[in-house]
């Protein structure tokens, strides 16, 4: 998989504060990659530093195998977490004028634009004024504005927040469409779950560093536990907790099922799976035997908080 | 279409849509013009009549008292001073003119009383000093034995011709049509520029406030953002005064055609014609009118657009760093304040400096000072400037302006991306670092 987007030891400094101290990331082309980090942890920063917002202090990125300059602005497609329109101008107007910024003609931005405000369903919006509109509704718009230049590399920030589970899920399937189209997408959120669903890669930003990059099973891999959600129906649990804890460690744990079983958390000793299951199926009839997976909740907290 | 020009069309079409642009333009002038007409409706009006007692113990000066449209004199010489002078107190008289009775006159001269319960205007102080000297002058030739006829037949009056040492003839009323018009146009760019620099400020804190701006700038570069919002707005400011323009240049026509005046410099209307008063004020307005024309209005006009861009470009700049660095229009306060300060400062110059002494040191001196100068060059201008000093003062204009736009751009890349804090000096002069 070759790279779009590579992030070579970046270093920004706001006087005496570093926001990024030698960062350097690696974005595959086609992937979606979510850039995590806490507060102020400096994804804002950066992602600014690569739509040539403000300028890096060192180091370099390069975009599709060459050095970012001026014009890779029209490859890029940004929707910021602060973000807005001009409230007294038209939503059509509006657009032209944000899409011809992107460089493109003003008819090319025009059968673009129809083509968006047909399929998002907002064609009556053309000559409303964005003052009229809802906040939802204008958060369309500036997804909008935000592709309709076709770009290679999309930059959302909090592209969801704002909107209701609805239209959420449309803008949702939209990044995944555009993604079909061969744009990749920078993905900067604080939630989770949206990360857990549309990520295949992620970065974590702590502290003006980068402390964990990869694809996203990679990175799971690397913060599992061993440990195994297990639910069994026995009659002996001093038994079977006996056997477990000679070599084991249990707790209990709860997860939904139909069953009234026995539900354990089970952190694997030295031994394998196989072993674990040959003591469990010996003590009763195992209905559910799942590795726990590490979320990126998870992940993200135990990386943040040590 | 470049994107400079796409914002500057954007900045320009928002300007002119916006319905104050419109009331702006086509009221103020109406406004004006009622403003001048309600002045000289109130000037034109009659006063009341002011009745002036005269106590004259002397018996010679009573007679030289005329009654005049705003003031009656009344004789009270028979009458007692003290009765007098407490009728004052009750106001049936505006005042009391006590001429005591002194034969020598040399000490009458500073014996003389004016008794009143308001002090009285200077003109009509005057105009009693007068009265009375000249009556004692006459009577100072009689008693010498003096023939009043041949010394008034004696007596010179020179009215100096102005003239220019081009050739021109000149009129005296020009230095103030030469005030009133520098003057206007330096009022007018002061105006211009607090009112279009602080549109530039709203339009720069509005970006800001909602929240577009982090949109725009990752398309475009905030410097280019920053002049095509100063241009935009100036672009419509000068549409505005060609508008002006235009609708005082059709006053001056229709006014010329009215008073039946050929607007040609060269037309002269026979003197004889102007024998009532009416044509006495025909031929006075025409005069001051073809002195109009007279004036190097192609010069006046085209450095007033010069100084206009440069003045207004550089103090725009300003505005535009103090829109990026706060949050709402209540923040700008204390940034604002060191920016009219040489506003001010210039048209007092000009009001006061300029017009006792268009060429001296201070006036050239401002005239030449980035700050002042678009003000107080202006209002030198229609008095004749070499144009060496005209090219000096434009040039270290311009040269200020490019500075104070790399500044301003420094301080608009790093504020337009700042939220939520009222920035202080210092912090604005760590963003020039960043």
């Amino acid at each position: 998989m070759s790279t779009i987007l590579e992030v070579n030891k970046v270093v920004k400094k706001y006087g005496d504060y570093t926001a990024l101290n030698e960062v350097s990331l690696t974005v595959p082309k086609g992937s979606i990659y979510g850039l995590l980090g806490p507060n102020g942890a400096g994804k804002t920063s950066l992602i600014r530093i690569i739509n040539q917002i403000t300028m890096p202090d060192s180091g370099e990125i390069i975009l599709d195998g060459e050095k970012l300059q001026p014009k890779h602005i029209q490859y890029i497609g940004y929707l910021p977490e602060e973000r807005g329109l001009y409230k007294t101008m038209k939503v059509g107007e509006q657009c032209l004028y944000l899409a011809q910024m992107k460089g493109l003609s003003k008819a090319e931005a025009k059968t673009q634009l129809d083509y968006w405000f047909d399929r998002l369903e907002i064609q009556g919006w053309w000559n409303k004024k964005i003052q009229e509109l809802s906040k939802g509704m204008a958060q369309k718009i500036q997804f909008v504005v935000c592709v309709l230049h076709k770009p290679k590399l999309l930059i959302f920030d909090e592209p969801f927040s704002g909107f209701d589970p609805v239209n959420a899920n449309l803008i949702k399937d939209e990044i995944l469409a555009l993604r079909e189209q061969g744009s990749t997408i920078i993905f900067s959120t604080h939630r989770m779950e949206s990360v857990e669903e549309l990520c295949d890669h992620i970065a974590l930003i702590h502290k003006s560093n980068k402390l964990i990059e990869g694809k996203l099973d990679d990175v799971k891999k690397q913060f599992r536990t061993n440990s195994f959600e297990v639910g069994i129906l026995t009659d002996n649990v001093e038994g079977l907790m006996y056997d477990i804890t000679q070599k084991h460690t249990v707790s209990q744990t709860n997860f939904k099922s139909l069953n009234n079983e026995l539900k354990l958390e089970i952190q694997l000793g030295k031994a394998t799976p196989n072993e674990l299951l040959n003591i469990l199926t010996q003590r009763g009839q195992v209905t559910h035997f799942v590795e726990k997976i590490p979320s990126v909740n998870d992940i993200f907290i135990q990386t943040v908080s040590q | 279409m470049s994107i400079l020009t796409l914002i500057i069309k954007r900045e320009l079409i928002a300007k002119v849509r916006n319905k104050s642009f419109i009331v702006m333009t086509f009221l103020s002038p109406l406004l004006f013009v009622g403003i001048a007409v309600f002045v000289g409706y109130l000037s034109s009006m009659k006063a009341d009549v002011k009745v002036v007692a005269i106590h004259d113990e002397t018996g010679l000066f009573v007679s030289e008292f005329k009654n005049s449209e705003e003031y009656r004199y009344i004789d009270l010489s028979p009458i007692d001073l003290k009765i007098i002078k407490d009728s004052l107190i009750n106001e049936s008289y505006e005042g009391l003119i006590y001429i005591p009775k002194i034969a020598n006159f040399k000490t009458l001269e500073n014996k003389v009383q004016y008794i009143s319960n308001d002090s009285p205007s200077i003109t009509f102080v005057e105009n009693v000093q007068d009265i009375i000297a000249k009556k004692i002058t006459k009577e100072n030739f009689e008693t010498a034995k003096l023939d009043t006829l041949a010394i008034r037949n004696a007596e010179a009056k020179v009215n100096i011709e102005l003239k220019k040492a081009t050739g021109e003839d000149s009129l005296k009323g020009l230095n103030e049509i030469k005030i009133a018009i520098g003057g206007a146009f330096g009022y007018l760019i002061m105006m211009f520029i607090i009112i279009y620099g602080n549109m530039v400020m709203r339009s720069v804190i509005e970006e800001k406030t909602n929240r577009i701006v982090e949109i725009i700038i990752s398309s475009v570069k905030p410097f280019q953002l920053m002049m095509g919002k100063i241009i935009g707005t100036s672009l419509a400011g000068i549409l505005q005064f060609f508008i002006w323009a235009i609708i005082g240049l059709i006053l001056m026509f229709s006014a010329s055609i009215f008073l039946g005046i050929n607007a040609s410099p060269t037309a002269k209307v026979p003197p004889e014609m102007l024998h009532s008063a009416q044509q006495e004020f025909a031929g006075m307005a025409q005069m001051y009118i073809k002195e109009l024309w007279n004036l190097p209005i192609a010069t006046i006009l085209i450095s007033f657009i010069v100084y206009f861009i440069g003045g207004y470009f550089l103090y725009s700049s300003f505005y535009a760093a103090i829109g990026a660095a706060v949050d709402n229009e209540t923040d700008s306060q204390q940034f604002l304040l060191p920016i009219i300060m040489p506003l001010v400062l210039g048209v007092y110059i000009g009001f006061f400096t300029v017009m006792n002494d268009p060429h001296g040191t201070i006036a050239t001196v401002f005239s030449m000072i980035p700050l002042t100068s678009p003000i107080v060059m202006l209002m030198r201008i229609p008095f004749g400037v070499p144009w060496w000093q005209i090219a000096i003062s434009v040039t270290i204009l311009f040269g200020t302006f490019f500075f104070v736009v790399w500044f301003a751009a420094k301080i608009y890349r790093v504020g337009i991306l700042m939220y939520g804090k009222k920035p202080t000096w210092s912090e604005l002069y760590k963003w020039l670092k960043y």
